[in-house]
């Protein structure tokens, strides 16, 4: 396979001024990510600073609703409440041995954007954070929360000011501060080798639910469940489980309200071949190649594209992917809170209300595995807006 | 052929005593009818090429004065169907040799050999994609190369020896120097490391080489002259006319 690429997904396409701070990423990626010093320091920061491992927890209450076995990966209980830090505190550290001073970020609701400017607070790095002017109105308490961890939050006044706006305004802030600053890229998307880097960093998921699963079961899950924007917490659980043909890979998308003809965020479903941010991958786009907007009731997954090798995995057929509406999502929400106490993030709760359909479809022995990707505290008003 | 003929303006202005113009307008700018007139006027008032810029809603490697420029365009309906077909009807009136530049993607989506047999019906001499940097062009190369149509490569200040090196390789028609690590549109600063790597970039490359990003007037090359055969503007001009000017008068400063 060419450098950089999944199958046909994946490559480069970025100016050649970005080609320098690329190899140089990479090769700092083969110098650092197997050293043992490296590997050590990550390793006590995420076991002290992060809280890692996170549990493999039984849903009594739903497995039995269900007539399966149900298990939620609680990455909601990592520090800052979500998966994103495995991967900020990765490339911070990264970062550091590499000699940079600063990190730049892009960052949609703002998850990333705190993740990466928590990492940036403990590592002692400068920190700025893109974010698209409509998502700094949206998000008013993400934007205090950077700041209030040391972060500059710039918004992005371009395009139609949010995520994929603050991308490109990332890249280009990147262009211009290459020597002193690394783009600490919040998905697995983008030119290569970040879809690696993020996918190495958020494998430790995977890692640890299947030494979780094994324990407590004695054998491997039938299934592995989790939501797909960019697609870092999905990768995340499904990389280890690559080899291992008997579990299924699903994927969920977010189809938005389901109205035809309204904005959604299902990419792989009903999106189409191309290239932004620097990787050939689905997308959605016009005919004429024209990025469209995006929506989703969760902030997380509003992405008009998704990581490249989630398009490889959707075409070689090692994952598949399936679309949640929001009305799904938001039932799975209230449905995981009173059942067992954990309210979901609403990108998590597709991956729930993926699993709440499959009642009545599995066998009783059957384990299916969800990646509970965040915590829903920051949703509260979205779904309070709603009620 | 189009190779022979881009580099034949670049020489010819060379005799004239001057540097070879590449004024940069995005297609549909200010306006559709509007464009086509400033064309002819850019052609008219000493364009040597001409830089069609077909729009892209992410253009990464663009400041806000063209990217607010090509998202106009793009509400107004221009795509590259728009663009062959005015080519169609002002190509012939043009002694300026025309080239695409865009991102990739709206190339890839339209068909690349749909593209490049457009491309060669409406005269079109060659294509700067800024997202589509050596390793990504290569399975392109063979083929714009049997149809004569020309990739021309952008290096940037941080572009090491080895890849200008490879580069050099595809005997590009010209290429194009980024004055600055930054965007178009950014200021530029005439210092010794643009002027190191030009000199670095004159070793390697026997082709002429052009530069652009942040260019406003031929005052601010300065002494840089000797080891530049073309100069690009693109923010300056979009800016010019947005404020009321045509480009007529923005091509008399570079008379």
């Amino acid at each position: 396979m060419k450098k950089g690429y999944f199958g046909s997904f994946g490559g480069q396409f970025v100016p050649e001024l970005l080609i320098p701070p690329l190899e140089e990423l990479e090769k700092a990626m083969d110098k650092f990510l197997s050293h043992k010093d490296f590997q050590q320091e990550l390793k006590n920061i995420l076991t002290d600073y992060v809280g890692r491992p996170t549990p493999l927890y039984y849903c009594k209450n739903l497995s039995q609703e269900l007539g399966f076995h149900l298990w939620l990966k609680r990455e909601d209980l990592a520090h800052t409440g979500a998966h994103k830090i495995n991967n900020t505190i990765g490339q911070a550290l990264l970062a550091k041995y590499m000699g940079k001073t600063s990190l730049v970020a892009e960052t949609g609701a703002g998850q990333h954007g705190v993740a990466t400017a928590t990492a940036a607070a403990m590592l002692g790095l400068e920190c700025i954070v893109f974010m698209g002017a409509k998502d700094v109105e949206r998000q008013a308490i993400n934007v205090r929360r950077m700041e209030l961890l040391g972060a500059k939050v710039e918004p992005v006044h371009s395009g139609t000011r949010t995520l994929k706006d603050a991308i490109n305004e990332a890249l280009r802030y990147w262009i211009s501060h290459q020597q002193t600053t690394h783009y600490c890229l919040g998905s697995v998307v983008g030119p290569h080798p970040f879809p690696l880097l993020v996918r190495e960093l958020q494998s430790v998921i995977g890692r640890e639910a299947k030494e979780q699963i094994r324990e407590k079961t004695g054998r491997l899950p039938g299934m592995i469940i989790a939501c797909v924007g960019g697609g870092s917490n999905a990768m995340g659980i499904f990389y280890p489980f690559f080899e291992d043909k008997e579990v299924e890979l699903v994927g969920v998308e977010a189809g938005g309200s389901g109205t035809p003809g309204s904005y959604h965020s299902a990419t792989l479903n009903k999106g189409t071949a191309g290239v932004l941010h620097g990787t050939h991958t689905y997308l959605l786009q016009t005919d004429e190649g024209q990025i469209l907007p995006s929506h989703s009731i969760a902030p997380g997954l509003d992405y008009p594209g998704v990581g490249p090798e989630h398009s490889f995995f959707k075409d070689c057929g090692r994952a598949r992917y399936e679309v949640i509406y929001d009305e799904q999502a938001l039932s799975a929400f209230y449905t995981l809170s009173q059942k067992e106490g954990i309210i979901p993030a609403l990108e998590s709760s597709h991956a729930v209300a993926y699993a709440l359909e499959l009642k009545g479809r599995l066998k009783g022995d059957d384990h299916v595995v969800v990646n509970l990707s965040g915590r829903g505290d920051k949703d509260l008003g979205i779904v309070f807006g709603l009620e | 052929m189009s190779k022979q003929g881009l580099r034949d303006k670049i020489k010819q202005a060379a005799l004239k005593g001057r540097k070879a113009l590449i004024p940069f307008l995005p297609a549909g700018f200010p306006g559709k009818q509007r464009f086509w007139e400033e064309i002819m006027m850019l052609d008219e008032h000493g364009a040597d090429i001409i830089e069609i810029g077909v729009p892209f809603s992410d253009p990464v490697a663009d400041g806000p004065v063209v990217e607010g420029a090509s998202i106009k365009c793009l509400a107004q309906g221009v795509n590259l169907e728009w663009i062959f077909a005015g080519l169609k009807e002002y190509r012939p009136k043009l002694t300026a040799e025309i080239v695409l530049m865009g991102y990739f993607n709206p190339f890839l989506q339209f068909g690349i050999k749909k593209l490049m047999a457009a491309a060669r019906e409406t005269g079109v001499s060659g294509f700067i994609v800024p997202d589509l940097p050596l390793e990504e062009a290569k399975p392109y190369l063979g083929e714009l190369k049997a149809q004569g149509l020309e990739y021309i490569p952008l290096l940037g200040l941080n572009t090491s020896e080895p890849r200008m090196e490879e580069y050099a390789e595809m005997d590009p028609a010209f290429v194009y120097m980024v004055s600055v690590l930054g965007i178009t549109g950014s200021k530029v600063d005439i210092n010794q490391v643009l002027i190191e790597k030009l000199k670095q970039a004159r070793e390697i490359f026997s082709c002429p080489i052009a530069l652009g990003f942040g260019l406003k007037s031929p005052e601010q090359l300065g002494t840089i002259g000797e080891y530049i055969d073309a100069v690009v503007f693109g923010s300056a001009l979009i800016k010019h006319i947005e404020e009321g000017g045509t480009s007529n008068d923005f091509m008399a400063r570079w008379g």
